[in-house]
C-alpha cells in the first residue's frame, strides 16, 4: 500500500495525486512512467510522472478520468494498492543534457500532456537550458498547472481551440509560425495532436520526439500489448520507449490500436456509473 | 492388475470448459494409498536420478504407504521448495516417471500425483517444514519471484541468510502467477508457497523494476550476493503482415490478463476480448494454456501448429486434456498473413499447409510449405505463442556478459560479475518450472559454498 497525501480535482476531468513512493522516485528521470493500481482487484494504469520530490520520497501524478479504472482512481482518498516504477526510458535530452547544450528546444503539449512535459522543462531549466513551450487545450479551463510551467519555461505560448486564452487555433498553428527558431521539438499529448505536429515538423525537417501512451498490461516487456510500429518494426512502448522519433511512428496504426478494448471499456464504465448512481 | 496407475479423478470435460477450476482433482486418501502401494521401493531408485532436484522419491512414497504424511512432506521439502506446484506442473512423464522400473512392463508409479497429494495434505493440515538454522549475517538479493527465485530464496533462508526478493509486478510468483492458468495451478496454491517463504523470513518487495528503480550494480554493492532469475522475456511475433491487427495478441498478454488480472471473472476491471473464433499459433505448453483459457471464455478455440501431433512440444497430458475439452487442432498449418478490416480488426488469416521433412540439426523435423496449398480461414483473434527473446531491463547499465543469443552467460550459476548468480529462463531461454527450480537450487548451493564455506 502507498499512502496518498491528496487526490484533488484540478479541471473538469483531471486530477492531481500526491503519493508516497520513495523507491519509485529515488532514481526516476523525466520521461519515465509508473503503473498504478487503485485497489488489489483493480486495473494496472500506466501514468506518466508529473513531478517528484526525491528527498521526501513523494510522487506527483496528473491523470484524466477516461474510463472505469481512472474513475476508480479519482475516488481514492487514503492509499493506493500498487505503484510500480520508474518504468521505461528517460527522455533522451534529460538523460544526456550535455549533448544538447547548443540546441534550441521547443516543447509542444496538449491537454494533460503538460503533465509529462513539465518535469522535462523543469529538469532542463535546472540544467541551464532555455526551453520554450507551446501549450494547447480546447479552452482555458483545460489548461493545467500554468503557474508551475511558467516558472520553468523560457517563453510560454498558449493556444486554445475557442480562443478563450492565448491564440485561437491549434498547437500546430503556433508551432508553424516559430518553426525555424528550433532544432528539436518534443511533443506530448493526444495521439492525433502528436501526429499533426509530426506531419508539420516533417515538412520542415525538425527533429521531433513524441511520447506514446498505448494500452499496457505489465509495463515490463512481458506482454507486448503496447507495441507501436517504429520504422516499420514493432517496438514495445514500455521498454523501448515510451519516447520515440515521431517521424518514424505509424500514427494511423497507433490511433486504431487505441480502440482495441473500447467497447469493453465503455461497458465497464457504464456499469460502474450505474452502480455509483444507485448508491447515491 | 497393479501394473496400471490409479487414475486421477478429473472434472468432466463438458463441465470444466465452462469454468477455470482445477482440471485434476487429485487423489483421495484411499487412492493415494493404493498408488503408493504399487511402488517397489527399489534399492537403486532410478526415479531420483530423473528428478532435477533429486527428491528421495521412494522414501516419501514409503511414508505415504505407512500413513506418515508429515514425514512424507518433510522428505519432499528437503529437496523441493514448491511441492504443491511441482506435483501439478512438472513434466514427470519425461523425468522421474520415465525412469520408474514399473514403467518397463506396465505403467510407472504416478509420482507427480503422489507428490501433489502430500503437498495438498500438508496445506490442509498446516504442516510446515521450516527447519531453519540461525542467521548467518549474510544478505542476498533475488531479482524476480518466479520458480527460480522462490527456490533460491527458500534454500538460502533455511540456511540462515537474510533474503530480499525484488519483483516488478504487484504479485509474487512470476510465471506461476501470471502464466500458468488457474485450472492447472490454482493461485491459492502459489500464494501458500509464497506465504511459507515469508514465514521463513524472506522479504518480498513487489512493484520494483530492477534496472530502473535500483540497478544490478546497486544490489551488488548492498548485498553479499545477488541471484538473477528474471525469466524468459519478450514475446516473439512472426513478423508477418497483419500482425499489428487489433486482435492479434501474444499468449503472454492473454494469460496475464486472465491469470494475473483475473479478466475471466465477470466483475474484473481488466478486460479481455470475448470473440467468436480464435487461433493460437504454436505448440508448447504456453500455447496449450492460452488456447484452453480462451475455450473457457466460450470462444471457438483453435490450435495451429506447423508440425504434427507427435511433434507438439507441450506435455502429452495437456494435449490430451485439450482434446477432451474440444480444442480444434489445425496441425501442419502455418499462417502466411493476417487480414484486417478498415478499423484494423482481425477478420481472418491466410494459411498454408506444411509437410514434414528430415530431422534438422536440432533433431526436430524440418517443415516445408506445400506449394499452392494456401487457403483462407475466418477468425476474429490470433494469439502468438512462439516463445520469447531475452529481456535485459533488469540488467540495464550493467556490464554483465551475455551469450550470442542474449542470454546471461554463467559458469555453474555464476555470472561474469562478482557475487552475481543467475538461473532459470534468463539463462536457458524458455524452459520448464522444474528446471528453473533446479537452477535456483544450484545457485543457492553455490552462494552458500562461496560465502560460508570459504569464510
Amino acid at each position: 500500500m502507498y499512502k496518498v497525501l491528496y487526490n484533488k480535482k484540478i479541471s473538469e476531468n483531471s486530477y492531481e495525486m500526491l503519493v508516497e513512493a520513495p523507491l519509485v522516485v529515488k532514481n526516476a528521470l523525466p520521461g519515465q512512467f509508473v503503473i498504478v493500481m487503485p485497489r488489489e482487484d483493480g486495473e494496472r494504469i500506466p501514468l506518466t510522472i508529473y513531478d517528484y520530490d526525491k528527498e521526501k520520497g513523494l510522487l506527483y501524478l496528473i491523470y484524466q478520468v477516461v474510463g472505469a479504472s481512472t474513475e476508480e482512481l479519482s475516488m481514492v482518498t487514503d492509499e493506493v494498492f500498487s505503484v510500480a516504477g520508474p518504468l521505461g526510458n528517460p527522455n533522451e535530452i534529460c538523460a544526456n543534457p550535455e549533448e544538447f547544450k547548443d540546441k534550441r528546444i521547443v516543447y509542444v503539449a496538449g491537454g494533460v500532456g503538460i503533465a509529462p512535459v513539465y518535469p522535462q522543462v523543469k529538469y532542463l531549466h535546472d540544467h541551464g537550458f532555455k526551453v520554450d513551450v507551446i501549450y494547447g487545450a480546447r479552452n482555458v479551463d483545460l489548461l493545467l498547472i500554468r503557474d508551475k510551467i511558467e516558472a520553468v519555461a523560457n517563453k510560454m505560448m498558449y493556444v486554445t481551440d475557442d480562443g478563450s486564452f492565448g491564440d485561437k487555433g491549434f498547437v500546430t498553428t503556433v508551432l508553424e509560425q516559430h518553426i525555424n527558431d528550433y532544432d528539436i521539438c518534443v511533443s506530448i499529448g493526444p495521439v492525433i495532436m502528436m501526429k499533426n505536429v509530426c506531419d508539420l515538423t516533417k515538412k520542415f525537417n525538425l527533429h521531433t520526439i513524441v511520447s506514446m501512451n498505448p494500452l499496457m498490461v505489465d509495463g515490463s516487456g512481458m506482454c507486448g500489448a503496447c507495441r507501436c510500429e517504429v520504422e516499420g518494426k514493432p517496438k514495445f512502448a514500455c521498454i523501448h520507449g515510451p519516447e520515440f522519433d515521431g517521424h518514424k511512428i505509424n500514427f494511423n496504426l497507433a490511433l486504431k490500436r487505441m480502440n482495441i478494448y473500447k467497447q469493453e471499456e465503455k461497458e465497464k464504465w457504464d456499469q460502474m456509473k450505474a452502480k455509483l448512481s444507485k448508491e447515491e | 492388475m497393479n501394473d496400471k496407475k490409479i487414475k486421477v479423478r478429473m472434472q468432466d470435460a463438458k463441465e470444466r470448459v465452462k469454468n477455470f477450476n482445477e482440471v485434476e482433482l487429485g487423489y483421495n486418501d484411499e487412492e493415494a494409498l493404493q498408488e503408493a502401494s504399487r511402488c517397489l521401493n527399489c534399492k537403486i531408485p532410478k526415479c531420483v536420478e530423473g528428478c532435477p532436484v533429486n527428491i528421495m522419491i521412494p522414501n516419501f512414497i514409503k511414508a505415504v504407504k505407512e500413513g506418515n504424511l508429515k514425514e512424507a512432506y518433510d522428505i519432499i521439502s528437503e529437496s523441493s521448495s514448491l511441492p504443491a506446484v511441482c506435483g501439478r506442473v512438472c513434466p514427470q512423464e519425461k523425468q522421474c516417471e520415465s525412469k520408474c522400473v514399473k514403467g518397463i512392463k506396465g505403467e510407472s508409479i504416478s509420482i507427480g500425483s503422489l507428490e501433489r497429494y502430500v503437498a495438498d495434505q500438508a496445506i490442509l493440515n498446516g504442516f510446515s517444514s521450516t527447519k531453519q538454522i540461525g542467521k548467518n549475517g549474510f544478505k542476498v538479493a533475488i531479482v524476480g519471484s518466479g520458480p527460480a527465485g522462490l527456490t533460491c530464496a527458500g534454500d538460502l533462508a533455511k540456511n540462515g541468510f537474510d533474503v530480499t526478493i525484488y519483483e516488478v509486478l504487484h504479485k509474487a510468483g512470476g510465471v506461476l502467477t501470471y502464466g500458468i492458468p488457474e485450472f492447472r495451478l490454482p493461485k491459492r496454491i502459489v500464494q501458500k508457497e509464497v506465504d511459507s517463504l515469508k514465514a521463513l523470513g524472506v522479504d518480498i518487495k513487489t512493484d520494483v523494476p530492477i534496472g530502473n528503480a535500483i540497478t544490478l550494480n546497486d544490489l551488488q554493492e548492498e548485498y553479499d550476493a545477488v541471484f538473477v532469475g528474471t525469466g524468459a522475456g519478450l514475446p516473439k511475433f512472426m513478423n508477418i503482415p497483419g500482425e499489428d491487427g487489433n486482435e492479434v495478441f501474444s499468449a503472454n498478454e492473454i494469460l496475464t490478463r486472465i491469470n494475473l488480472m483475473g479478466a475471466y471473472k465477470d466483475d474484473a476491471k481488466t478486460p479481455i476480448k470475448k470473440v467468436k473464433v480464435a487461433y493460437v499459433i504454436g505448440g508448447g505448453n504456453v500455447a496449450m494454456d492460452a488456447v484452453r483459457s480462451l475455450k473457457r471464455l466460450g470462444i471457438e478455440a483453435h490450435l495451429m501448429y506447423r508440425r504434427g501431433i507427435d511433434e507438439l512440444p507441450a506435455r502429452k497430458v495437456e494435449v490430451e486434456h485439450a482434446k477432451e475439452e474440444g480444442i480444434i487442432f489445425d496441425l501442419l498449418r502455418n499462417p502466411k498473413f493476417i487480414i484486417t478490416d478498415e478499423k484494423n480488426s482481425v477478420v481472418g488469416m491466410q494459411v498454408v499447409k506444411m509437410t514434414l521433412g528430415e530431422p534438422g540439426a536440432d533433431g526436430r523435423r524440418n517443415v516445408i510449405e506445400e506449394e499452392g496449398s494456401e487457403y483462407f480461414v475466418g477468425c476474429d483473434m490470433v494469439v502468438m505463442a512462439l516463445g520469447t527473446s531475452p529481456n535485459h531491463e533488469a540488467l540495464k547499465q550493467s556490464p554483465i556478459v551475455l551469450t550470442e543469443k542474449g542470454l546471461i552467460e554463467v559458469e555453474g550459476t555464476k555470472t561474469s560479475l562478482d557475487n552475481v548468480y543467475a538461473g532459470g529462463d534468463a539463462v536457458t531461454g524458455a524452459a520448464t518450472v522444474i528446471l528453473a527450480m533446479e537452477a535456483g537450487k544450484k545457485a543457492a548451493k553455490e552462494i552458500i559454498d562461496r560465502l560460508i564455506k570459504k569464510n
